[in-house]
């Protein structure tokens, strides 16, 4: 199924603005405001409202650096604590404005959050789960000793709230009016480009990288929008019950955040929500175990150990599974047109020209003083026995490895020295050879976050354009009619196609293609073989690293070889292949 | 110049303890790519099963020793299956959230069977220690910094000069390739945990009589112990041990001359430092690279 032939026009995939979309859940939410502000509740009911609209915000910030992006935080009750002693001690001992102060926490989170997260976060994930226990430890050191500042262990008191929500019912109406806003766009965030580029961060860094996203950055953006939901939260908290002390904001403390959201469902909001609500009512019945200290948090502990183990999804993640499940089903993908390349030429003839490339792991010179030059338009393949370098030279041309020398230009720009996102801004595109895609969403949304490529030309603005980019690249590759199902639910071949189309939605200047046909059949073979074709005629470079020799001389008019990391052959197809040194490296010398 | 004798002297001996942790970290780290935050309660248990038999039975010291550390192999063999064997094949990520929510159940169960007031514990000599010039030795420093150095000694001889040490390394190094060589890979980590518990637990014995022993003091060693591995460079063995060793003597030199109640803060300024100027450490992480 090819989608020249596909002469369907594209109809506009227009939808209702956002904002009609989603007005039920504004009635809602507008609705619980005034049930908050009308209903008449005793002091005890609304001191565990207050406490759970509170803490559920806190667990938001946990949704969003857990859930999406798949970092750790064991310091959620320390951001907590910081925006609550910034509203606690600016109202009661400096007498600042409530408004002021709720926005000081909110800053004060924020540049905590960002400093932490970005002497962390370049690490493995080992490394910031100690350093936030670490850091969470340190907070309650100073909330305690710093008696001058904090009080110590007394606490503040006498914390005043705004002149407008004086009484409890208005403040807990204000709560849950915060509550609904950040909720709304937290549960949106995982379809913005930045909620997009978490998820492919918490799937496959690697990956995310090489498809343009700047990994570091955005793990650091989840972290700061976490501690700063913290920090709000805790600003809220203190104006509700007007004392706070460090015992609030311990250790202990954050693994009930984390053991709320983990129950609830670490991914969405409502799980957040859910966990929380669970988790500040189950204790109130429960209030016998109390009598006795510590049970009460070995039964919290033991109950993380078997949410992981038992319900890795939590609650909500569980039923909202089933209900994704059923809607790819039924949601048929909208129709798409047909997919234009329009590579860059900003540079001259020469597409990628490589001088003196090496890649040296120790003592081994995997690759060594290799030149390379990719003509325009072309479909240049790179071939060599096992361990011949081939994939290292992708690598480093893809900036996985640091070239140890050498220079590579693309498109007239060097990118000898760019991390691998810059490079994909610059304009290229890639392929893995063990495929590499985002598996916890689906085709279409893998597809999208290459079509988000920064640079790309060929998106307009808004989702709906995106949307449309990427279903024409799904249907360039034969797969559009699947779009909205998830990864798993593919063959390796079509994975591949995937890959494929994820790198041409980009709308790349040279298409980097490791090993596309390794682990095809003889049909899948031929169709990849079709797809080359249909790519090239565009005028897309491309360069393609493969083993299979009919694949190689049929599409690739230039060749170059490699073997023991040098380059030993190149030039037009034929006369390359007919090289007697290309012939002895595959086939062994007399 | 005596007080500096005495702090290099205290310091060395508390950081050797946080190297015996640190060890733990690291042999777990290798064998299985997870980091156990469990490993400080390890220390914490085997403590309090000391008090158990030693205090509250009354037996003599050695037995209760013997029969603590045979505890703690058990304790390991019950931790590797109950936390870290069901979740062998996910990703890092739930591994770890499993072993926090251990190390919160360990503490607190601990702390409603016992109760907050911490518990004494005696040292394993009667002499409380030993004058020698300017400084003075405490019987129970010189026990751990002696202890220490055997098991350094021992931990080099049964990994590089054994055929078990040898074949914990190729399981560290290459799970798929060790199985197909007929190492039983999940009898090699079980034998990991098993090894890194008692560790933890003989730190955690050596060092109860100098603090108390109290539910918190598992969450601070580990806490000294890991910013130790990262001082010394993640996953390296040597690393380790010269991480502790550095970080105690910091940690003693800044509560004497900076500020006490700061003390359990320096530990996590010197993380930070590493972390943002040095974060392979002193030997480097030893982590290879991989596309």
């Amino acid at each position: 199924m090819s989608a020249s032939d596909n002469m369907i026009p594209a109809p506009a995939v227009r939808s209702k603005p956002l904002i009609i979309r989603h007005l039920p859940y504004f009635i809602g939410a507008a609705a619980l405001v005034a049930l908050a502000a009308g209903m008449q509740f005793d002091g005890y009911i609304l001191n565990i409202l207050l406490q759970a609209t509170t803490f559920s915000i806190a667990v938001f910030g946990l949704s969003v650096v857990l859930g999406l992006c798949g970092q750790i935080n064991l310091a959620q009750a320390a951001f907590f604590g910081f925006g609550a002693y910034a509203v606690g001690l600016g109202t009661a001992d400096l007498h600042l404005n409530f408004w002021l102060c709720l926005v000081g926490a909110c800053a004060i989170t924020l540049v905590a959050g960002a400093f932490l997260g970005m002497s962390t976060l370049r690490l493995g994930g080992h490394y910031l789960a100690m350093v936030t226990i670490s850091f969470q430890q340190i907070v309650t050191l100073v909330m305690i000793n710093a008696i001058g500042v904090t009080h110590g262990p007394d606490g503040v008191a006498n914390i005043r709230r705004p002149e407008l929500f004086q009484s409890s019912q208005s403040y807990l109406a204000f709560c849950v009016a915060m509550l609904a806003i950040v909720g709304y766009l937290v549960w949106h965030l995982p379809d913005t480009k930045l909620g997009r580029a978490m998820r492919a961060v918490r799937d496959n860094e690697l990956a995310a990288g090489v498809n343009g996203i700047d990994v570091f950055r955005t793990k650091v953006y989840a972290f700061a929008v976490c501690a700063v939901l913290g920090g709000l939260a805790g600003g809220l908290f203190a104006g509700g019950f007007a004392y706070v002390s460090p015992d609030q904001f311990s250790f202990a403390e954050s693994i009930q955040f984390l053991t709320m959201s983990l129950l609830g469902g670490v991914a969405s909001p409502i799980g957040s929500a859910i966990g929380t609500g669970l988790l500040i009512l189950i204790p109130e019945w429960l209030r016998f175990l109390k009598s006795v200290p510590g049970l009460y948090l070995a039964i919290y502990g033991l109950s993380v150990i078997l949410i992981i183990r038992f319900m890795p999804d939590g609650i909500w993640g569980f039923v909202s599974d089933a209900f994704t499940r059923w809607r790819a089903r039924t949601n048929a993908p909208p129709v798409a047109g047909a997919l234009l390349l329009k590579p860059a030429t900003t540079g001259g003839d020469i597409v990628l020209e490589v001088t003196g490339l090496s890649k040296h792991f120790g003592g081994l010179k995997a690759v060594d003083g290799v030149d390379i030059a990719v003509k325009r338009g072309s479909v240049h393949a790179l071939i060599g026995p096992n361990g011949s370098g081939k994939t290292t030279t992708l690598n480093v041309l893809s900036g996985l490895y640091k070239a140890t020398a050498g220079k590579i230009v693309l498109d007239g720009t060097d990118i000898t020295s760019m991390a691998p996102h810059q490079r994909t801004a610059a304009g290229l595109g890639r392929t893995f050879q063990n495929i590499r895609l985002f598996r916890s969403m689906t085709a279409l949304e893998n597809v999208e976050i290459g079509a988000e490529r920064p640079g790309n030309t060929m998106i307009g603005k808004g989702d709906d354009a995106l949307t449309e980019r990427a279903m024409e690249a799904l249907t360039f590759v034969g797969l559009g009619n699947r779009a909205n199902e998830l990864i798993s639910s593919f063959s390796y071949g079509h994975q591949r196609l995937i890959e494929i189309a994820r790198a041409l939605a980009s709308n790349p200047t040279l298409l980097l293609l490791d090993e596309p046909a390794a682990g095809l059949n003889s049909t899948e073979k031929l169709e990849l073989h079709e797809l080359l074709k249909r790519i090239a005629a565009q005028g897309l470079t491309i360069l393609i690293i493969d083993h299979d020799m009919t694949l190689v001389s049929e599409a690739a008019q230039h060749i170059t070889v490699l073997n023991f990391g040098r380059r030993i052959a190149d030039g037009e197809s034929m006369a390359v292949l007919r090289h007697p040194d290309v012939v002895s490296a595959y086939l062994g010398s007399e | 110049m005596d007080l500096v004798l005495q702090l290099l002297f205290t310091g060395i001996g508390i950081g050797a303890v946080y190297a015996l942790v640190a060890l733990g970290f690291v042999l777990i780290f290798r064998a299985t790519n997870v980091v156990n935050f469990a490993q400080g309660e390890f220390s914490m248990v085997a403590a309090y099963l000391m008090v158990v038999f030693s205090v509250d039975l009354g037996w003599p010291y050695w037995l209760s020793f013997l029969i603590a550390l045979a505890g703690m192999a058990l304790f390991g063999v019950i931790f590797n299956l109950g936390v870290y064997y069901p979740l062998r094949h996910r990703t890092y990520l739930p591994v770890i959230i499993a072993t926090i929510g251990a190390s919160i159940l360990l503490s607190n169960s601990v702390l409603a069977i016992y109760g907050p007031q911490p518990q004494v514990l005696q040292g394993w000599f009667d002499t409380p220690g030993i004058q020698l010039g300017p400084v003075y030795l405490d019987s129970q420093y010189l026990l751990i910094i002696g202890v220490t150095i055997l098991l350094v000694l021992f931990n080099f001889w049964f990994f590089e000069k054994t055929l078990l040490g040898k074949k914990l390394q190729a399981t560290s190094q290459d799970k798929e390739m060790a199985s197909l060589l007929g190492i039983s890979v999940s009898t090699m980590i079980m034998i990991t945990f098993i090894y890194s518990a008692v560790l933890g637990g003989l730190a955690g014995i050596l060092v109860a009589p100098v603090l108390f022993v109290s539910i918190q003091m598992g969450s601070t060693i580990a806490l000294k112990a890991f910013a130790a591995t990262i001082i010394g460079g993640f996953g390296d063995v040597a690393g380790a041990i010269v991480g502790g060793l550095a970080l105690g003597v910091i940690e003693t030199f800044g509560a004497a001359y900076i500020s006490v109640p700061y003390k359990d803060g320096f530990a996590f300024l010197v993380l930070i430092a590493f972390l943002v100027f040095r974060p392979q450490g002193i030997f480097g992480e030893r982590v290879a690279e991989k596309a």
